[in-house]
């Protein structure tokens, strides 16, 4: 991947929960265009990871750099105006508001740069999400979960991103709901927008990402393109299952 | 007690609870933002109030020093945060809503002489010194403890508060002012006669709820507002910052305070320290709400106007009792119908 520019780099990046060290030296590069994913058992660190990535949690050593930038010890808020946005496992939606109005906040930061093109953007996405707009004055609260998920996707977009964090998008849905998530992902991808996609799903993960890291115990214990590593005997034993590519 | 008793004690009640009604959104809106249980919001009734009576009386309200001495301190700490975390870009900003803002308040008061004014030039420049209060207190007190558990919060509100009522005996003295009425005229609706007054305040509270409203319901920075209340962690991803949040609801909190004050000031003598009760009892109204509902605070507050009210016609001694009291059967009654629910952050 050299020829292809980094947009987003992690270098040895630590971090810790009091004594508990839960990333250890990790590093991670996406570069513009790509999806790269993050697969790995529960509790490996992918979510601080992101996190620490996007500011919510500070790390006690190593960088993150954004095209080429050291990002010092950057607030969530700074990470978004750069135009980088995490979408959280717990999707973090504003329930009591319309699905209009989380849409709507979503472009909040652009608001503040001055942006007014809101409403356009908000067409976009609903031509991603049709079922949004069936759905635009509804509480977010009253939506599945596959549609919540749908909205926490389109909320970070209504932001324009050129990174985007997603952490884990797959989790509690039906399979029906994971494809279709997965194609979105995919079809981001063509628009341009670098993906750096956390999954358990492994499978799906890989079959759209073109790079892969394999994280275990706050450690990357492997990286290649996902291509190689879908194939990789010890990825398929600890995550594949016994199907193997399929 | 006839009719025309229990209509001017309704009258009374109503008059009150509209005010009791601004402030308990006052409290709402803040504790929903920051977690802060608001305990100074009362001073800021009292403060505005006393800084119009001052306008009035041809002196110089004590509150124009608080405002040039919070905005020296505010722009020291901020200039400091800018410079270290090398954003020197903000301190233009800084600076000319700290120092230039609070001189320029100064060089009104000091060269127009507002004792001239008219009262509604008055009123406007009462709010434009005691509102920004408000965010300033924000920034020193509060916002370094934004992740603090809500007793912390409480008893930093709480030493606020005492430090605020001081500075209002330093500014206005012992001594109660009152200040002349919007209007003299009455209106005799059969049995009861209205105030001018009466109309005002119910009237510009029913005003500043309707604008709330809107605020919250139609623009982004209300819809922003109102998810930090509902998601603090969503609302960061979108960029909605934690302390531009507590400043504006701060601010609000600060407007509706000194904006209630100004409208009591011609009914009821105001003292240093009457704005602490008058802020209690927002709170009552307050916590009948849940500190999560603004209609049911609202409807909370006007019942605690109108139990003062007759409280004080049937037990004059006992009406702040009555009041407080008041709380206890709510509590009772929250605790048995509202379910907990876990925040899931």
């Amino acid at each position: 991947m050299a020829e292809i520019k980094t947009i987003l780099e992690v270098e040895d990046l630590c971090v810790s929960y009091g004594k508990v060290e839960a990333l250890h030296h990790a590093s991670i590069k996406v570069g513009e265009g790509q999806i790269v994913t993050v697969i790995g058992p529960n509790g490996a660190g992918k979510t601080t990871m992101l996190c620490s990535i996007m500011g919510l949690l500070p790390h006690t050593s190593g960088a993150i750099r954004f095209l080429g930038q050291k990002l010092g010890d950057a607030e969530v808020e700074q990470m978004v105006s750069l135009g980088i946005n995490l979408v959280p496992e717990s999707r973090a939606l504003f329930g009591e508001m319309s699905v209009g109005d989380n849409l709507l906040l979503g472009a909040f930061m652009r608001h503040l740069a001055g942006h007014r093109d809101h409403e356009q953007i908000m067409e976009e996405v609903f031509q991603i999400f049709p079922r949004l707009k069936e759905r635009r004055e509804q509480h977010a609260g009253t939506l599945s979960g596959g549609e919540r998920q749908m909205l926490a996707l389109a909320r970070a977009l209504m932001a324009k991103p050129k990174v985007l964090l997603l952490d884990e998008p797959s989790l509690g849905l039906a399979p029906l709901i994971v494809r279709e998530i997965f194609r979105v992902i995919a079809d981001l991808k063509k628009s341009g927008v670098s993906i750096l996609l956390v999954e358990q799903n492994a499978r799906a993960a890989l079959q759209v990402a073109d790079y892969a890291y394999v994280l275990e115990t706050g450690e990357i214990a492997l990286e290649g393109a996902s291509d190689q590593l879908i194939d990789d005997p010890k990825v398929v034993e600890s995550y594949l299952g016994l199907g193997g590519k399929r | 007690m006839d009719l025309q008793i229990a209509l001017l004690l309704g009258q009374d009640g109503m008059t009150n609870g509209a005010i009791y009604a601004l402030l308990s959104l006052a409290l709402v809106l803040v504790f929903a933002v920051t977690r802060v249980i608001f305990i100074p919001q009362g001073e800021f009734v009292a403060f505005g109030a006393l800084t119009l009576a001052s306008f009035q009386a041809g002196k110089t309200p004590g509150t124009l020093w608080l405002l040039i001495g919070a905005g020296v301190v505010v722009a020291l700490v901020d200039v400091t945060q800018a410079l270290r975390s090398g954003m020197p870009r903000r301190i233009l900003r800084i600076v000319g809503w700290n120092l230039v803002y609070p001189a320029a308040a100064a060089a009104v008061v000091f060269l127009l002489k507002p004792g001239d004014f008219p009262l509604l030039a008055q009123i406007v420049l009462a709010l434009a010194l005691v509102v920004p209060l408000g965010p300033m207190i924000y920034r020193l007190a509060f916002q370094p403890l934004a992740e603090a558990s809500v007793l912390v919060l409480l008893i930093v509100a709480v030493a606020v508060h005492l430090a605020l009522v001081g500075l209002g005996l330093l500014f206005f003295g012992a001594e109660g002012s009152r200040t002349p009425a919007f209007s003299d005229a009455s209106f005799n609706l059969g049995l009861v006669t209205v105030s001018g007054q009466t109309l005002w305040v119910v009237g510009a509270s029913l005003l500043l709820i309707v604008v709330l409203f809107a605020f919250f319901e139609r623009t982004i920075y209300g819809k922003a507002l109102r998810a930090t209340a509902m998601n603090r962690t969503g609302a960061r991803l979108m960029g909605i910052s934690t302390v531009m949040a507590g400043r504006l609801s701060f601010l609000l909190a600060a407007l509706i305070g000194a904006f209630s004050g100004i409208l009591i000031a011609p009914i009821t003598t105001v003292y240093y320290d009457t704005g602490f009760l008058i802020g209690l009892k927002g709170f009552v109204g307050a916590i009948v709400g849940g500190l999560a509902s603004y209609p049911i605070a609202a409807a909370g507050a006007i019942l605690v106007g109108l139990l003062e009210s007759f409280s004080s016609f049937w037990a004059s001694a006992f009406k702040e009792v009555i009041v407080f009291t008041l709380i206890i059967p709510v509590l009772v009654w929250r605790s048995l119908t509202t379910r907990h629910v876990e925040e899931d952050e």
